[in-house]
């Protein structure tokens, strides 16, 4: 049977703040790194925000544009990210119960760096496709902590999306999925550690780079596909220079990458970020369009995925909820020592 | 830290806006109410479970500055109360809005988010706050 | 059912009192008022005492049994009850002893109130006054017990009830009255400006819109009306107090602007004392932030919608205006408020206006008084009207 995503939904926090305004605080010339990161300013959460309330902001959404269907028939939800508020205590539940879902269906959380949320995407898919549920729900949300004064500092950020995988009224078809998976130390986090570490450098080629064109070449081959065959192609975005450099490398063009390419104004949503990416298309999509879809998650691995677009896009009540445009509009910026404290790294008094 | 069975019984309250209607004389309640206080015997069996809207107006607002400890981080922050679009009243915090720019009238729509936390291993609690809407 | 009189009053001073514990306290109010009745304290048959929260001020649960034990009431193994009620325990706590001695079932009650409030750091303390809001829907939404207060003085002022400054002089009036009263908390009066400048506690109220946190006790002795005479020459009647219930959250109500547990039970006291409004020359009214002093002005007939700001404003509640005097004491403002005591304080300080003992804040003439005393956001009211005889 056809598998695909039956509806979607986004959400980025409302607070951002600039890479000049960490680099001042630093000593750093912020504004330098900015540009070297290709990114304007990230998304900052709101104290009282967290992987739950985003994720949950993200699935009713989601669940808003298809008023037909009916949360009791969702068998399964993952939400996956690297900051869940729980090391023990899943936030799919909370989520599940927040969308009307529960009791009758399964859930996990799932880690695995950027990629959470596309892994989740495949778990939906294969659990469809086998007949065990109606709908499954795969969630990318992350509220990343970079550590103070790390390059990271200016790219983590805060966002997710939401995808209803069922194989009824799909508004995009995800015509195939593979990945590419190996054990790469690129960047990782120890357990009970507030912030994670890395390798420099050897994120660049043998991580991120390997493993997306890896992917990304299988599945073309896969395919039988080229680059020019799609409209666009959304690729993991750990910073603005990255995914246009890979999509450079496999012979896609900047015009493809544009609308999925959210890095450069609200940082990096890690889990989030190829999910937003892959909304911000949707949004903006029409029938019969080709889209690519390369994530990577660091430790690492890529899921790809060639996704059409189908005639059931123009029926479906986009509306019912706001585009990501809107969402990201009217933001409010913070200076370092709000952005502090919003992030909880001031020690605070017992 | 205190029992978490109390927070959880709330859960459909606080995360999904779940009232009761007397299906005797049709009014909304939220919270839930078991037992009409207009109707009193005459609802008793006829209360029946309602989503109540998530969207509505500021009724009344104040800016809190003098706040509980687990608000901290957020002060001075909005309270206010919210009249729903089926004529509901609910209390709750006004998030994502700059303080001065709050007015009686606001159009404001429910999302779920953090009240607060147990301490650093206690439980988190979410409920509902409002942001404005268009 | 028989006629009740109020033979006897005490209170202590009301504030920061590190050295007194909760038994010192009320040992000391209930004493005076053994003393002013003319009693050696054997005769009493019954206690009742308003107490909010001794369990979590100072852990102490029980204090039914503590004050009797303390006052020397145990020994006569008399019946000893502690009402709660918010903030209008103390009120509730009175209106169980006129129940009492009016049934027939008790000859002599005394009523105390008292509260110890300072042994608690402040996020506790604030902690606690808001769980006399409705601690699951609203303390725990983050609308704290002056956010609320806020709000109904933030729509007043949307509807046209009532201007900031008109509230503001609730607390000037309480502060002007408090300057003549020793007990008082605070002795001094206070201009305007200071309390539309102080310090913001929640828009758009401040730090002196707000009665202050405060340790006290006092106390009453009760006895059938017919039977005053043989104790003392100085007594008042008690002509009417009435109760009346609200919902308990403030958002569960049509109007947020007026107490309708105030109106009703005013009603009733009105009814059962056979007066109005206009035959009232004192009253004490529920202070607790300034709004609430605006709605019981109006709640209690005294003024009209609208206009109880003016005369506030005016000073036309002052003890010498000629008008009904307001807070002669200093109110919860001022004088204080040790919670559970204020209800009881609040009769003591208009017993002592209708027996010409009120020094120099005397209201001339004073031939009926009235006390209000509320209990959350007006979930409880007690309205109680007292007559000189």
């Amino acid at each position: 049977m056809d598998v695909g995503i039956v509806s979607y939904g986004a959400y980025v926090p409302k607070y951002r703040i600039k890479p000049e305004e960490i680099g001042r605080i630093w000593g750093v010339d912020g504004k330098g790194m900015g540009k070297g990161l290709m990114i304007n300013q990230k998304s900052v959460p709101s104290p009282d925000e967290d992987v739950v309330t985003i994720a949950t902001e993200a699935a009713r959404g989601m669940m808003a544009r298809v008023p037909e269907v009916n949360p009791k028939d969702i068998g399964a939800i993952y939400v996956g990210s690297e900051s869940h508020p729980y090391a023990v205590k899943p936030t799919s539940t909370i989520v599940a119960e927040a969308i009307e879902a529960t009791p009758a269906m399964t859930a996990a959380d799932l880690e695995f760096a950027c990629k959470a949320g596309t892994a989740g995407i495949q778990a939906c898919m294969g659990l469809v496709g086998s007949g065990m549920v109606k709908y499954g729900v795969a969630i990318g949300a992350d509220t990343s902590q970079g550590a103070p004064g790390d390059a990271l500092e200016y790219s983590a950020s805060a966002g997710g999306a939401a995808y209803l995988i069922g194989s009824e009224k799909i508004i995009a078809k995800i015509n195939k999925t593979l990945s590419f998976t190996t054990d790469t130390p690129d960047f990782w986090r120890r357990e009970g550690q507030p912030y994670p570490k890395h390798g420099g450098r050897f994120t660049g080629e043998p991580a991120y780079f390997r493993h997306i064109t890896s992917a990304a070449k299988m599945m073309l081959d896969a395919m039988g596909t080229k680059p020019e065959d799609y409209n666009y192609a959304v690729f993991h975005q750990p910073n603005g220079k990255f995914p246009s450099r890979v999509a450079a490398q496999l012979g896609f063009t900047p015009e493809q990458i544009e609308y999925g390419l959210l890095t450069p104004n609200i940082g990096n949503t890690y889990s989030g970020a190829v999910p937003l990416g892959l909304a911000n298309v949707l949004d903006h999509a029409k029938p019969g369009d080709r889209i690519f879809v390369t994530s990577y998650g660091s430790g690492a691995g890529s899921d790809a995925f060639d996704i059409t677009v189908t005639d059931e896009i123009a029926k479906y009540k986009r509306e019912n909820a706001p585009l990501l445009e809107k969402v990201m509009e009217n933001v409010i910026y913070l200076d370092y020592g709000l952005y502090a404290k919003f992030k909880g790294k001031i020690v605070m008094p017992e | 830290m205190s029992g978490v069975a109390r927070e959880w019984r709330e859960i459909p309250g606080r995360y999904n806006l779940k009232g009761t209607k007397c299906a005797n004389c049709g009014k909304i309640f939220f919270p839930a109410r078991s037992f009409c206080p207009i109707c009193r015997r005459a609802s008793m069996g006829k209360m029946e479970e309602y989503d109540v809207c998530r969207k509505g107006k500021v009724f009344t607002f104040s800016v809190v500055h003098e706040a509980p400890e687990s608000n901290n981080l957020q002060k001075p922050y909005v309270v206010a109360m919210i009249q729903t679009d089926d004529g509901v009243m609910i209390t709750a915090q006004l998030v994502d809005v700059e303080v001065d720019k709050v007015e009686i009238g606001m159009p404001v729509r429910a999302v779920l988010r953090k009240l607060d936390t147990d301490g650093e291993s206690g439980v988190i609690r979410y409920g509902y706050k409002f942001v404005p809407a268009e | 059912m028989r006629e009740v009189a109020i033979i006897g009053t005490g209170v202590t001073k009301f504030g920061e009192l590190w050295n007194k514990s909760f038994r010192s306290l009320g040992i000391e109010a209930g004493m005076k008022a053994i003393e002013d009745a003319n009693l050696s304290g054997n005769e009493i048959d019954g206690l009742f005492i308003g107490n909010l929260s001794a369990g979590r001020f100072i852990n102490q649960q029980h204090i039914d049994a503590l004050v009797a034990d303390y006052s020397g009431m145990a020994t006569n193994h008399i019946p000893a009850t502690r009402v709660e009620a918010g903030g209008a325990s103390g009120g509730v706590a009175f209106r169980q002893g006129v129940m009492a001695v009016a049934s027939g079932m008790h000859d002599i009650v005394m009523v105390g109130g008292a509260e110890k409030m300072t042994d608690l750091d402040d996020s506790s303390i604030n902690a606690i006054m808001d769980s006399t809001a409705d601690s699951e829907w609203e303390a725990e939404m983050g609308a704290t017990f002056a956010s609320l207060h806020a709000m109904i003085a933030q729509r007043m002022i949307y509807e046209g009830t009532a201007t900031r400054e008109e509230i503001a002089s609730v607390a000037v009036n309480s502060h002007f009255h408090g300057a003549f009263n020793p007990n008082a908390q605070f002795k001094k009066a206070v201009p305007i400006e200071t309390v539309l400048r102080s310090g913001p506690v929640a828009t758009p109220l401040g730090m002196f819109d707000t009665a202050p946190i405060s340790d006290g006790a006092a106390s009453v002795i009760l006895c059938p009306l017919e039977d005053a005479k043989k104790y003392t020459d100085s007594y008042v009647k008690v002509s009417a107090c009435a109760q009346s219930s609200d919902t308990l959250a403030l958002f569960q109500r049509p109007d947020i602007t007026s107490y309708g547990a105030t109106r009703c039970a005013a009603k009733k006291a009105y009814k059962a004392a056979g007066i109005t409004a206009q035959d009232i020359s004192v009253a004490e009214v529920h202070d607790v932030y300034s709004v609430g002093g605006i709605m019981a002005l109006q709640d209690l007939g005294f003024y009209a919608k609208g206009e109880a700001g003016k005369a506030m404003l005016d000073g036309q509640c002052h003890y010498d205006s000629g008008k009904v005097a307001i807070n002669t004491s200093g109110g919860l403002k001022a004088r204080g408020h040790p919670i559970g005591a204020t209800g009881v304080a609040q009769i003591v300080e208009i017993a002592q206006q209708l027996t010409g003992k009120a020094d120099n804040r005397q209201v001339k003439d004073a031939k009926y008084g009235l006390a209000q005393n509320v209990g959350g956001m007006g979930s409880a009211v007690t309205v109680t009207i007292m007559e000189a005889i």
